[in-house]
């Protein structure tokens, strides 16, 4: 029994490794919003989604799958989440029942019969579903899953199952010594044999009672595993085959789990998004392409947070490196985090927050972005940026895409381009795709001299009034920034601001 | 004998008046850029007295008398046998308050009376070890001698001696105890234990002859006692039926010394964690041969200095691995003011500036600073902007943010204050970055304050008689090697950079070797 909705033939392995630099992508292009908007405080959710989205795939065939068994969960979204439901609720009643850590192995039994009761029951409600739904679906992955169900759950199986849970018992009755712990809590159990014999007075009444009884209510489900307990401290059961078994049936469970809650994830975005973006299906093409072409294109992280989100209209295709520059606060991050979320949404089959999204398959993605200062301490900022950059270098290869944003800034604008353009010519000539934001015009101004025909050249935008509109649009770098402006408009500290500040449009002159 | 024992008040205090009165304001923005906080998080962090202990080592107490009074305790400490003593007596403490801590979750009745017991007779041993182990020690600081007095008082009062005596009887009764339990189904019968013979014994003998060689170990590991559910629960209640003496002399003695923890002394020991939590933090830093000092405090000359100084949550973090600790020294006369630092990165300068505050706010709470000997100054305000990581939450951008907070700063800065920043504007321009450097140095000029600034902008070294120029060093031959030493000397405009690319292995032509095509 498969589940098959990742890949044709091939289970999800949630055990498998991310990518070295996964924390790199979580932590630069935000992915911790989208992740959570996927799992809707779900922390199951939220780590499928996590695993399946840093895992890219690399084969546009897979991608496409995917693609397909998603439009189908997107045109029924009702059935799938019922079916996700069955198997969330099956491993649900286990963790209810029993776990491989009870230190009772009475316990450990009577929790193996009851999980597979209640298996079987979830097991039967997944045929239900494949019964009264088979034919919805046109995907390659969901309709091989349907057959299965009905094929391998049939009736004489289910009969089998019932029969043998019917065999398993297990009673004891003990007597032992015990002392006072600390807190008078009983210790040092030790079995004893025979029968303490009382006196005749106490028995015809008239003696001091040597012994007291009572019985714990039979839904007293504490009570009895607190006697359970004391009952196996002195035993030792040997019971786990049962066990086993039901641990077979678990793993499925939690396969279709986690491959049907990575389409659920993706429906609960779909519902988030699709009303503050546009929404597609990417096109992806083979990996050696020189494709990126969107329109539209929206960080989805951003649109999710707030209203008003500008897309932008970016044809690069044939370009191997994009420089963004322009305005501080201009869109230039933003910008880039979309083209890096949209590139993993795409290599792990799901949609795109865009108009329209075309673009090569890359072996991998990879960021270096501005840091906080190294928590660490011992390598200074510039230093660690190279440290990161020497940890890409070992991971990268050909055909991979390299996000830069602001990169080698930690020291002055010569010696911070010097280096950018080391790093990047070595990059390009490695076939490795390159994103790069940057305020330093040494740097842009040297690829726009030099190599003009295979780069584009993105600006952010100031308008006249000093507002911004982050929407980038294709232009050559500028050998300004506008810090200047920025310490006069928010007023500075010198005392300057009244005579020096222009009013802008929308706020009062000073007085 | 007399009946209640004397007073005692604090030992972190001069007097309760003081307690209250100094009471945190301050905005906490700096310790991270500091990493404040991680020196308190690794002096408090798993004390019991977590919360105290950080409020305490971030309250900045700027009243001279106080420090001084917490002078005299460290001192004190300094000598090995009593630290060790208090140490003991701490641990000691922590226990009995984690016993009362955890009856207060207790059903039983029965068992909430042995753990109090239990608590009691730790108590009771912590109190008169400590107390017959001070009266003889040398101890000079106006804290602790107030203590020892107190302390001898209590020791000897009626009130101690009864709880004392009374827990050891308690104790031996209950040592006694032995009973049985007989489990069929879900009915349980408790009796008195008369001596039947050991059934898992028997077991063995019976199965021993089947024995062959190592086989697996299917046996669930019990550690110690399960603990009490409410069937053991059930289980007490009849056994304290069987032995009512014990139990009902038990129940008494809880009625009588409920409340058997001395205010006091339990105030002398939270205080006592102060010293305790800070003192073991640098014990490992001062044994790798780093100095600490009691710094001499000014609220009004700025004239300081620092000899063998260093940053110490870096040193806590390479003392362990046995890395060496560079040592830096500093010292500004009138009319210095300003600290500026230049030079190759990875040399140091931001573990310089970090170390100026961390030493600022060391001082302000009485603790012993890093360095040989030093001269502080008792600032109204310490206060540091250092780069951060852009955050999606602020759309305003980064420059500005950055504007923001320094107008901020130096908004809120008075003359007594400390301001320390570190690489600001790196996300901006050359020459937007040197018109704000200068607008900055500018104000603080203007305000006259302690400062220290780390720049890539040589220019700002020069700005005038209250500033000086300070340099991270380097190794001629080696370019890429850093000494983290940091000097006072003019800035020099080199910053090593390319040499760092080429030890990291990212230059072009590195670069073309290492990725695999």
């Amino acid at each position: 029994m498969k589940a098959y909705l990742l890949y044709p033939q091939q289970d999800f392995d949630s055990a498998g490794d991310l990518p070295p630099n996964h924390g790199d992508l979580i932590q630069d292009l935000e992915l911790n919003t989208l992740l959570g908007a996927m799992a809707l405080g779900d922390k199951f959710l939220f780590d499928v989604a996590r695993k399946v989205m840093l895992r890219s795939l690399c084969d546009p065939e897979v991608i496409l799958y995917r693609q397909r068994v998603l439009a189908d969960c997107i045109a029924e979204p009702d059935i799938i989440r019922e079916m996700y439901a069955i198997a969330v609720g099956a491993l649900q009643d286990k963790r209810g029942l029993w776990g491989y850590s009870s230190p009772y192995p009475a316990s450990i039994l009577s929790g193996a019969v009851r999980q597979l009761e209640v298996f079987i029951v979830r097991l039967r409600e997944l045929r239900q579903v494949a019964d009264s739904h088979s034919g919805r679906f046109r995907s390659a992955g969901l309709t091989t899953l349907f057959r299965a169900l009905q094929q391998e759950l049939d009736d004489d199986y289910f009969e089998t199952l019932d029969r043998h849970l019917k065999q398993l018992r297990f009673r004891s009755g003990e007597l032992m010594s015990v002392q006072l712990d600390r807190d008078n809590s009983g210790i040092g159990y030790v079995l004893r044999s025979g029968d303490a014999r009382r006196g005749w007075k106490e028995r015809v009444g008239i003696g001091p009672r040597t012994s007291y009884s009572f019985t714990v209510p039979p839904r007293d489900e504490a009570g009895a595993e607190a006697l359970s307990e004391m009952t196996n401290r002195g035993i030792n059961l040997v019971a786990n085959a049962t066990a086993q078994s039901a641990d077979h049936v678990s793993s499925y469970f939690t396969m279709l789990r986690a491959e049907l809650g990575f389409y659920v994830s993706c429906l609960n975005l779909h519902d988030q998004l699709v009303a503050r973006s546009p929404v597609t299906f990417p096109v992806p093409s083979a990996v050696g392409t020189q494709e990126l072409c969107c329109a539209d294109l929206r960080d989805a992280c951003l649109a999710l947070r707030i209203d008003g989100v500008v897309g932008n209209d970016v044809d690069a295709d044939g370009k191997s490196l994009v420089i963004i520059t322009g305005a501080n606060s201009g869109g230039k991050s933003t910008f880039l985090r979309s083209a890096g979320l949209a590139q993993l949404m795409m290599q792990c089959g799901m949609f795109v927050a865009a108009g329209s999204f075309r673009a090569s398959v890359c072996k991998g993605v990879f960021t270096h972005f501005i840091r906080e200062e190294d928590a660490s301490m011992i390598s200074g900022r510039l230093d660690e940026e190279l440290g990161r950059m020497s940890d890409i270098a070992d991971q990268i290869s050909p055909h991979c895409l390299m996000l830069f944003n602001e990169s080698f800034a930690a020291t002055n604008e010569r010696e911070g381009s010097e280096i950018g353009r080391q790093v990047a010519r070595a990059l390009l000539e490695a076939g490795i795709r390159v994103l790069f934001v940057t305020h330093q015009f040494d740097f842009a101004d040297s690829f726009h001299r030099g190599q003009a025909y295979s780069t584009l050249f993105l600006r952010a935008p100031r308008q006249p009034d000093g507002q911004r509109n982050f929407k980038l649009a294709v232009a050559e770098p500028l050998p300004t920034s506008y810090g200047v402006d920025l310490y006069y408009r928010i007023g500075g500290w010198m005392g300057e601001h009244e005579s020096e500040t222009q009013a802008t449009p929308g706020s009062f002159p000073a007085t | 004998m007399a009946d209640r024992p004397g007073e005692f008040s604090s030992l972190l205090f001069v007097d309760a008046a003081g307690r209250s009165c100094a009471e945190d304001h301050a905005d906490r923005a700096f310790v991270s850029d500091l990493h404040l906080d991680q020196i308190v998080d690794a002096v408090a962090g798993d004390r019991e007295e977590c919360d105290l202990l950080t409020g305490l080592f971030y309250q900045r107490v700027l009243d001279i008398g106080t420090l001084q009074y917490r002078h005299e305790v460290f001192r004190d400490l300094e000598d090995p046998g009593l630290f060790e003593m208090a140490e003991r007596f701490a641990e000691q403490m922590r226990q009995v308050r984690s016993h009362l801590f955890q009856l207060q979750k207790m059903q039983a009745r029965q068992q909430r009376e042995g753990w109090f017991l239990d608590a009691a007779a730790i108590y009771c041993e912590a109190v008169r070890s400590l107390a017959s182990s001070l009266a003889s020690w040398p101890i000079t600081s106006r804290g602790l001698l107030a203590f020892r007095d107190f302390l001898a008082s209590y020791v000897a009062s009626a009130e101690f001696a009864g709880l004392a005596s009374d827990t050891a009887a308690r104790k031996a009764d209950l040592a006694q105890v032995m009973y049985q339990i007989r489990i069929k189904g879900l009915r349980v019968e408790v009796s008195r234990y008369h001596g039947e013979a050991d059934y898992t014994a028997e077991i063995e003998k019976t199965f021993e002859r089947f024995q062959q060689g190592a086989v697996k170990d299917y046996r669930i590991k019990y550690r110690g006692s399960p603990g009490m559910s409410h069937v053991g629960a059930q289980i007490i209640d009849l056994v304290a039926r069987l032995f009512s003496e014990e139990f009902s002399a038990l129940a008494d003695y809880c009625r009588r010394y409920a409340a058997f923890l001395d205010p006091a002394v339990r105030q002398f020991e939270r205080d006592l964690q102060f010293y305790l939590a800070y003192l073991d933090y640098i014990k490992p830093m001062r044994s790798a041969g780093l100095s600490f000092c009691l710094p001499e405090l000014t609220a009004d000359s700025k004239e300081i200095f620092a000899s063998d100084t260093f940053d110490l949550a870096l040193a806590a973090k390479l003392v362990p691995r046995g890395a060496p600790v560079v040592c830096n020294e500093f010292h500004l006369s009138d009319p210095e003011r300003i600290v500026v630092i230049s030079g190759p990165n990875q040399g140091g300068k931001t573990t310089f500036a970090r170390t100026f505050g961390q030493l600022h706010h060391l001082a302000s709470t009485g603790c012993p600073v890093p360095g040989s000997a030093a001269r502080l100054f008792l600032a109204d305000q310490i206060l540091a902007h250092f780069e951060r990581e852009e955050d999606i939450a602020n759309l305003s951008g980064k420059l500005e943010d950055d504007l923001i907070r320094i107008q901020k700063i130096l908004l809120t800065s008075t003359p007594s204050s400390i301001v320390i920043m570190n690489e600001i504007f790196t996300s901006t321009t050359l020459s937007d970055a040197r018109f704000l450097g200068g607008k900055v140095l500018e104000k603080v000029i203007e305000l006259d304050l302690l400062c220290v600034y780390v720049t890539f902008i040589d220019e700002l070294a020069s700005l005038g008689p209250s500033v000086v120029s300070m340099a991270s060093t380097i190794v001629p031959d080696n370019p890429a090697e850093r000494t983290y030493k940091v000097v006072r000397k003019p800035a020099d405009g080199l910053a090593y950079a390319l040499a760092l690319a080429g030890k990291r292995r990212v230059t072009y032509g590195q670069l073309k070797g290492r990725i695999l095509t």
